[in-house]
């Protein structure tokens, strides 16, 4: 018996496997998909995964119906926190849901497939290459997209600069429009707090060829996590100047904003 | 031509009577696995020619076949005898064999000799053999690559120049002479019985090197199906530049260990460190210019070529995989 057999036969409880069975994906006879994606993998990580979001970050979400059950869709959201937790968590929030569960996909920074282990890892529970044609194809496939606008500029400020946006890219807006797909903004807040990081040892960085390295705590705090799935945005798919596009765009970003202002008046401290 | 002709070929076949109401088609390459599994699909129907520069090879008594360069001057002289209807074109060296120039020779210049031949002699149907590789494996690959793409392998290895210049060499004639009716194909990983490239000699072997945390999406092709997409590419013959793959993939580790082989692992970081050790050891399986394939993902759409000609791959991917695991027990 494979490693991977063992793992699912032992962690994969029989409900999760029928309810992650029931979601339709396009993988092949072997369990994957062109990406990647492996649907053995990302069930025994989402058994291994429950109680990180349960009991270690004790995820709370709102308004999270408003990802549609089927079609394409774009999830954007605010990222933080030096690694992809928030893009893990919110991919589980929406695979977990008790109605209309679906796997989204998240797109991740361009240095991840570089990266041994990590890069096959993410590929196989779903993430995917940061890339325009991924993201095309996959709106075509109808799959729900996580998308960080932000890229590494966000994951890896500091805790000082903690939920002020930084620039979201255009990209998302116009895969948005061309595919005819609605954005659910998501305001993430929690994750600022899980790896804070105090400074960045750029030259490092840049000699590793990383987009970072952080100076940060060993390890990953218990802070509690909000996630606020705001209403979807459409955009008509109009001949639009780039400025006019940005425009489109500060729209989504402001709607985040307002959603992670939620989230702090929600919340009364760091871990509640 | 003559509807009774003979030709005494340099295998010593006597070539029988031509029917008048059968076309004729020349292969290259002709004694590879790939060509003798097209020829044997073509023959009912076709006259054929086949035609090899590195060996006889022997199809059937009414199948002449040539041991020739295509360089040569005499290669021509096939043209003038045969009056061929169309040319299926799968004579290429695969990187690693011989050298750069001999490659970039066969590969580059005898094919535009062969373009010019069937543009001088008026050939209607031209299929040119080419491969995914041209696509080159980069880490910011997007996966279901379509023909659009651009060729960037090229840029990441010297020893695949050929390939993409033998691609952009059939694509400039693919438009300036579109009466030839060029079909250019690119298969994914062609395996199974008998092929002889250095993804199937990898999975035939016991011991298969991995990069220690790369594992990249593949698609593998049957024998069969890729003859079987060769002879419909052939027959329905609409020009363009085709991805040819089958809708099922599996991660490089997997489909190692699938077959059965035992995994040898090899340090991939600093990426200088598995080139130098697969330059010094000469692992001609896995060849140090082919080591970003087994690295990085290069995950091609077919569904071009699917849409186009109705094509579909009948083996499935298991199979494939546990016909190299029998052949070890």
């Amino acid at each position: 018996m494979s490693l991977k057999s063992f793992l699912k036969k032992t962690l994969v409880s029989k409900e999760l496997s029928d309810q992650l069975d029931k979601i339709e994906k396009p993988v092949g006879s072997l369990g994957y998909d062109p990406w990647g994606f492996n649907s053995d993998t990302n069930k025994i990580v989402l058994s291994l995964f429950s109680g990180i979001y349960n009991k270690y970050f004790r995820v709370e979400t709102s308004g999270i119906e408003n990802v549609p059950a089927t079609g394409p869709v774009l999830i954007i959201a605010n990222h933080s926190g030096q690694l992809p937790i928030d893009g893990t968590l919110i991919g589980y929030a929406v695979s977990s849901r008790e109605k209309s569960p679906r796997l989204p996909r998240a797109m991740i920074e361009r240095f991840f497939p570089t990266v041994p282990f990590l890069g096959n890892f993410l590929n196989q529970v779903g993430a995917v290459l940061g890339d325009p044609n991924n993201c095309a194809k996959m709106l075509d496939n109808g799959e729900a997209i996580v998308v960080f606008p932000e890229g590494v500029r966000g994951s890896g400020k500091l805790y000082r600069d903690r939920y002020q946006l930084k620039r979201f890219g255009n990209g998302f807006v116009h895969l948005a429009m061309k595919h005819n797909t609605p954005i659910v903004p998501v305001g993430v807040v929690g994750c600022e707090e899980t790896i804070p990081a105090f400074a960045n040892f750029s030259p490092l960085a840049k000699l590793l060829n990383v987009p970072y390295i952080p100076l940060a705590l060993p390890f990953i705090l218990p802070a509690k996590v909000r996630l606020n799935f705001g209403k979807p945005i459409s955009f008509s798919n109009d001949d639009l100047s780039e400025e006019q596009v940005t425009r489109r765009v500060e729209k989504v970003k402001s709607a985040i904003n307002d959603l992670i202002a939620k989230g702090l008046d929600d919340r009364q401290g760091i871990f509640e | 031509m003559s509807d009774t002709k003979k030709a005494v070929t340099k295998s010593g076949n006597l070539r029988t009577k031509k029917k008048a109401n059968k076309k004729t088609v020349l292969v290259t390459g002709a004694a590879g696995a790939l060509a003798q599994q097209v020829i044997n699909r073509l023959r009912k129907e076709y006259n054929i020619v086949a035609v090899d520069f590195r060996k006889l090879s022997y199809h059937s008594d009414e199948i002449p076949s040539y041991k020739i360069n295509i360089n040569k001057r005499g290669f021509e002289d096939l043209f003038k005898n045969y009056q061929f209807d169309s040319v299926i074109h799968l004579g290429r060296i695969s990187s690693g064999e011989e050298t750069r120039t001999n490659r970039y020779n066969a590969n580059v210049i005898g094919t535009q000799k062969l373009m010019d031949l069937c543009h001088k002699y008026g050939i209607k149907n031209v299929l040119v053999m080419s491969t995914f590789h041209v696509y080159g494996a980069s880490p910011y690959n997007p996966a279901l690559i379509d023909e659009s793409a651009p060729l960037l392998a090229a840029e990441l290895t010297f020893d695949l120049v050929d390939s993409v210049e033998l691609e952009n060499l059939a694509n400039i004639y693919l438009w300036r002479y579109p009466e030839l009716n060029i079909t250019i194909l690119r298969p994914c990983n062609i395996v199974g019985p008998g092929v002889n490239n250095s993804m199937s000699n990898l999975l035939s072997s016991k011991y298969a090197p991995v990069l220690l945390g790369f594992s990249p999406i593949m698609q593998f092709i049957h024998i069969d199906d890729m003859a079987e997409a060769i002879a419909i590419a052939h027959k329905k013959s609409k020009r363009g530049v085709y991805n040819v793959a089958t809708n099922d993939w599996i991660a490089y580790q997997e489909a190692v260990k699938l077959c059965g082989c035992r995994e040898i692992p090899i340090p991939s970081i600093p990426p200088v460190l598995p080139r130098a050790i697969t330059s010094v050891l000469k692992m001609k399986m896995f060849p140090s210019y082919l080591i970003n394939y087994y690295k990085y993902p290069v995950v091609i759409d077919g569904s071009h070529f699917s849409e186009t000609f109705g094509f579909e791959a009948k083996t499935p991917l298991r199979e494939i995989l546990r016909n190299y695991r029998e052949m070890k027990e």
